[in-house]
Order: C-alpha cells, then structure tokens, then sequence
C-alpha cells in the first residue's frame, strides 16, 4: 500500500514540478512587482496609480462582455442543433467547428485584417457591386468581431458536451408531461445546459479580456485594451511594476467574476471549469 | 366496456427490419392490460407508439373513437412512467410532480394540495423538497408515478417500471400499483417480460413474439388455454410434446391414449399437447399412464422439481412427493391437465427439458432486462 502510493506520488511529481515553476512562481513573481518599486520596495504607488487606465479596464471589459454574448447567442442554437443532428454527424460538425482552430491565432488575425482592411477583400466586393465602402479596420466592432471569431469554439465546445450528454429519455418525458417543443428547450435543455454555458462564457471571457494581438491588428492602434496595456508597460523597463500590477488587478476581477458565475451554476456536474 | 383506445393492424419497422407486424388491439376504460413478450416481440414499441414517441408505418391509433396518429405526444391525454424513472434532476421532488400542472397553469394553491394529496397516495409524504437524484430506486420510481398521475390522464403507460428494482421491493410496488389503478380507475397499460408480474396484476394480459400478438386473454385463460407452444411455454412451465387427435375428447402422446376435454379437431390431426407440471400425479409405475426414469430432482421450496425421461423426452413434474434420481416412477395424468393446441410455426420449439437449467434460464431473463 505504501509503495502504492509512493509510486503514485512519483507519478504525480512531474506535474508538481511544472505547476511550481510555471504558473506558481510567475503569479508570486506577477505579485511581487506589483507591490514593489524600481528598487525592490515595497509600496503601494503601483496599485493606486491604476486609476489612470481606469477607462482601457471599462472598455476591455465592455467589448469582452459583448463579445462574449455575441458568442453565446451564436453558440448555444449552434451546438443545440448539432446535438439534434444524426450522433455519426455530430463529430463531423465538431470537427468544422474545431478545424479553423489548427491555424495559429495570429494568422487568422492577419487573414482577418486582410479581409476588412479598406482595400480588403470585403470593399473589393462591395466596390465590384458598386456600394460603396465601409470602414471596418481600426473599429470597436472589428476587434469583437474577432474575438467572436477566434474564440467562438471555446463557447461551442462545453455547451456542446454538456447537452450531449442530456439523457433523451428526459426530453421524452418532458413532452409527454405536455411540453411544446419551444417548452422542452426552456423546461428542460436549458436549465440542464447551464452548466456548459457557464463554462462557455468563461472561456471566451477570459482570453477576450486579455487578448493584445486582436486589438492591435484589428483595432489599428486607435484605442488600447488591457493586454495592449499591459505590453507596453512591460516592455519598458521602468514601468515593470505598473504592468505587473495591472496583470494582478485584471485576474483578482477575472478570479471574482468567476466565482460569481460559478455561484450561478450551482451543480457538481462536469463541464465546469475552476 | 367503452373502447378507449384502439390499434388497428399496425406495422412498424426500423431500417428494415420489423418490429411490428399487423396488430391489432382494443384497450378498454379502466382495465390494467398488459404487454408482455421477451425482448424485441414489439412492446416497447406499440407503447411509444400510444404514447405518441413513435409513429406507425401502417395502420391507425384511435383514442376514444379519434385517429391520433398525428397527434404529438404533448398534445396527447395519456402519461408515462418511464423504464429508469427519467426523472428531471434539476427539479425537486416537488417541481418534478407539479411539472405538468405548471404547465397547465394550474393555481397555485391547488398544485399544492394535489401534490401533496398524490405523495401521500404513493407513500412520499413529506420529501416534497428532496432531491430527485439523491432518493433510491423505489422512491424515484413513486415519484415517477405520482409525476404521471397527477393530471389525471386517461391512460398511464408503464414501461417496464419496476424493471430495476430489487426483487422484494418489486413484489411491494406490484401490489401498490395495482391498488393506485384501482382507486383512480385510470387505465394502465403495462409494458413487462416478466410473466408471473403480468398474471398477477393484469386484468388482460396481451402475449407478444416477433411483432405480432400471439394471444390475448385475462391471466387464467392464457395460463390455462394458451393457444401455442409459445405461450405455453412462455406463461409458466410446461411440458410440450407431439400428440395425434384420433377422436374428440380423445388425444395420443407418449405411447398411450388418453382422455381429454378437448374437441374440434379433425380425426388423426396432429396437435402440440401441453401438460403443466403440477397437473402431473407422481404414482407407482403400474398405476401410472406413463412410466419413466428420474434423471434429475431439485428442491424447491414448496415442491420438487423432478425431470423424468420418457422414452427419451424429458418431462418436468412438481411434486410434494420425493422420488429419488435414478427412481422409476409412474406418472397419472387425469384428462383436465391435458391442454390440445393447433400445431403452429412454434411447434416442436419449446416444452421439451432435455437442456433445461435453472442458470441458463435466468441468464436469458437478463439479457432480455438489458436489451428492452
């Protein structure tokens, strides 16, 4: 039995291993700077001077909550469906959604600047039909069209795994109990599927809040969102710990919403993450 | 009686293959029916097809005189109690039962009163706030019935419901059920593979094999007059042999005449004879009609259960009396255990013990659990 368990604790090793020196160390790393000056003392400036990124973190957390309900709105009907679909299309239709996912992020970010640029391939074809132009690079809603774009199979994926594994026979009993079919999904699917979305909207929150790359590209530089931000505080040296700060300050906020959202779940079943 | 719902020459397949094969069936107000057949004879599947989860091929569902074949089941007046309860884990015992009411828009004063009057009907009083996924089988199971009930539907199907309960509990809720369907007089269409469940609840028991119904009958006649080897050998235990029909009231087995209580036949027409093995007398060899060798005996409780080859058939008996294995024994047969059948495509299939265990007999009930 000892053995066992030394076997197993050996096993596990590796994995305690990279945890501490990946993601412990960095956040203790992450924590001190923000809490210490140019010389290594402590001090709180770093933190209270944020007050000045005060409007970056609102609009950050305003396209990341739009984009994030862009993707629910489109997400939850698109695995609903492909969970109705025939179970041997199922994972071909997973397999699309997936697919795009193979390409680097930032190759799709530069095919999508391509695509909306002014001489981009959307105001060829409106010039072609002789409609005019729109300015689509460089805005607000370029940058969550492409969060939505980039993150959108992160909404897909969970809801997708928790509503597959409803039980049918619920469904059947629901209408037998007198459900239209509109009522079996707001009775029955819905309720069963929180869970999922609340992973969901984690996981394309998250790396929408954070994100650099789509709001440099798309956004044209006009504005900054908090992973520009926090770039270029860390790209100089002496605002090292003015960027460290707002990297603690952005996943204490992440961290509550969390735990909110994990609140609202309110079931032990799969699908959540944290 | 009042029809109250009606299947006329029904067929059903899927991709192909039949599942239902032209039946038809009359169910009247207020009895407890029940389908009953081995795994894949088609139950399950003419009740969705009530139930309004399946529609037919060919053929016509009526209730009360209206064809409803196109009728969605929501839309239907008939409930049912689901094989593993289906149960919505994110409601309450309550909310589980009040589903329908709610979505009736019942008052709300009376969904309580009729919730709680039905949990003290299925012996639940007070778990209205438990959670569903936490309560043991039997509990799921009354809460699924009360859930089934409680809009008072014409017509409750029950598919296979006390299927995963544990024997002694399923004894209790047998009886349970059929006192509900007496006090609230609703009919109950069973769904079962279990014979001794099906004699003992039904008011008519419909025997099913390949889609097609083979007899329908109340629990006695079917026992007692099954119409082929099929039902006599799925009803009960019996012994099934190879007769001749010289004359009325006359039929030759085994060697010997006997005389019987059957008639309608015609001269020399070969029938399938069924003998039950209680019907069977125990005597000495020269007293008896027939005369054989025991090969095996088991004690069962209540009786012996006593194989007794003759002339290379082997006969089940059930005896209080002990005979001994290697015993020649004479066996009395009076002409009221003697049961005449057509000859029918089940004939010679069935009724012979030769490879008769009680193992295997109880790994095809399993599998037949499993697979329905």
């Amino acid at each position: 039995m000892i053995k066992k368990n030394l076997l197993r604790s050996a096993a596990a090793a590796p994995h305690i291993v990279w945890s501490v020196l990946f993601i412990v160390f960095p956040l203790l790393f992450v924590a001190y700077f923000a809490f210490t000056d140019g010389a290594g003392a402590f001090t709180l400036e770093n933190i209270t001077s944020l007050g000045e990124h005060t409007q970056t973190f609102v609009l950050s957390i305003a396209l990341s909550i739009i984009a994030t309900f862009i993707c629910f709105l489109i997400g939850y009907p698109l695995a609903y469906i492909i969970t109705t679909a025939p179970e041997s299309h199922q994972k071909f239709y997973m397999l699309l959604l997936m697919l795009p996912m193979w390409t680097n992020l930032l190759i799709r970010t530069y095919s999508m600047m391509a695509i909306m640029d002014d001489g981009g391939l959307i105001n060829n074809i409106l010039a072609a039909l002789d409609w005019g132009q729109i300015h689509l690079i460089g805005t607000k809603g370029a940058v969550v069209f492409g969060m939505v774009y980039d993150f959108l199979p992160y909404m897909v994926l969970p809801i997708y795994t928790v509503m597959s594994k409803i039980d049918r026979r619920l469904l059947e009993a629901a209408r037998d109990l007198g459900c239209s079919p509109v009522q079996v999904l707001l009775k029955v699917i819905v309720p069963l599927s929180m869970s999922g979305v609340i992973s969901g909207i984690t996981m394309v929150f998250v790396p929408s809040i954070s994100t650099f790359y789509i709001s440099q590209k798309l956004g044209g530089g006009t504005f900054e969102l908090l992973g520009d931000t926090i770039e270029r505080q860390f790209q100089n040296e002496a605002t090292y710990n003015v960027g460290a700060a707002i990297a603690l300050v952005m996943m204490v906020l992440i961290l509550i919403s969390l735990a909110v959202m994990n609140r609202f779940g309110d079931d032990d079943e799969g699908g959540v993450v944290l | 009686m009042k029809r109250i719902i009606e299947l006329q020459n029904i067929s059903k397949a899927f991709d192909g293959e039949t599942v239902l094969d032209n039946i038809s069936l009359e169910i009247y107000d207020g009895e407890f029916i029940t389908l009953l057949g081995p795994s894949g004879c088609g139950k399950t599947t003419t009740l969705r097809l009530i139930g309004g989860f399946e529609t037919a091929d060919e053929g016509n569902v009526y209730f009360k005189g209206k064809r409803i074949n196109d009728v969605p089941a929501h839309k239907r007046h008939v409930n049912t109690v689901f094989q593993k309860y289906a149960l919505f884990p994110h409601l309450n015992v309550f909310e589980n039962i009040a589903f329908s009411l709610r979505l009736q828009k019942v008052e709300k004063k009376e969904i309580i009163s009729r919730v709680k009057e039905i949990l003290e009907m299925v012996s639940l009083k007070g778990f209205e706030h438990k959670n569903v996924t936490l309560l043991s089988g039997g509990q799921q199971q009354r809460v699924a019935i009360a859930r089934a009930l409680i809009s008072h539907p014409k017509v409750l199907l029950l598919d296979e419901p006390l299927g995963a309960l544990d024997l002694k509990l399923r004894k209790d809720m047998q009886n349970e059920l059929k006192n509900i369907q007496k006090q609230t007089g609703i009919t109950f269409i069973y769904v079962t593979h279990d014979q001794e469940e099906a004699l003992s609840m039904s008011d008519r028991v419909v025997v099913m094999s390949d889609g097609r119904i083979q007899q329908i009958g109340t629990p006695t006649d079917i026992y007692n007059e099954p119409v082929n080897a099929f039902v006599a050998d799925f009803i009960g235990e019996s012994n099934i042999v190879d007769g001749v029909m010289p004359e009325d009231q006359k039929v030759r087995f085994a060697g010997h005449t006997f005389e019987c209580v059957d008639s309608g036949f015609a001269p020399g027409e070969a029938v399938d004879v069924v003998v039950r093995p209680e019907d069977v007398d125990v005597v000495s060899p020269e007293k008896g009609h027939l005369k054989g060798t025991v090969t095996a005996v088991t004690f069962k409780g209540v009786h012996y259960e006593i194989i007794v080859d003759i002339g290379g058939f082997k006969w089940m008996i059930q005896s209080t009396d002990y005979a001994a294995e290697g015993d020649h024994i004479g066996l009395f047969i009076e002409p009221e255990a003697i049961h005449i059948m057509k000859k029918s495509e089940y004939s010679g299939l069935y009724g012979d013990y030769s490879s008769f265990s009680d193992e295997l007999e109880e790994l095809s009930d399993a599998d037949s659990v499993e697979e329905d």
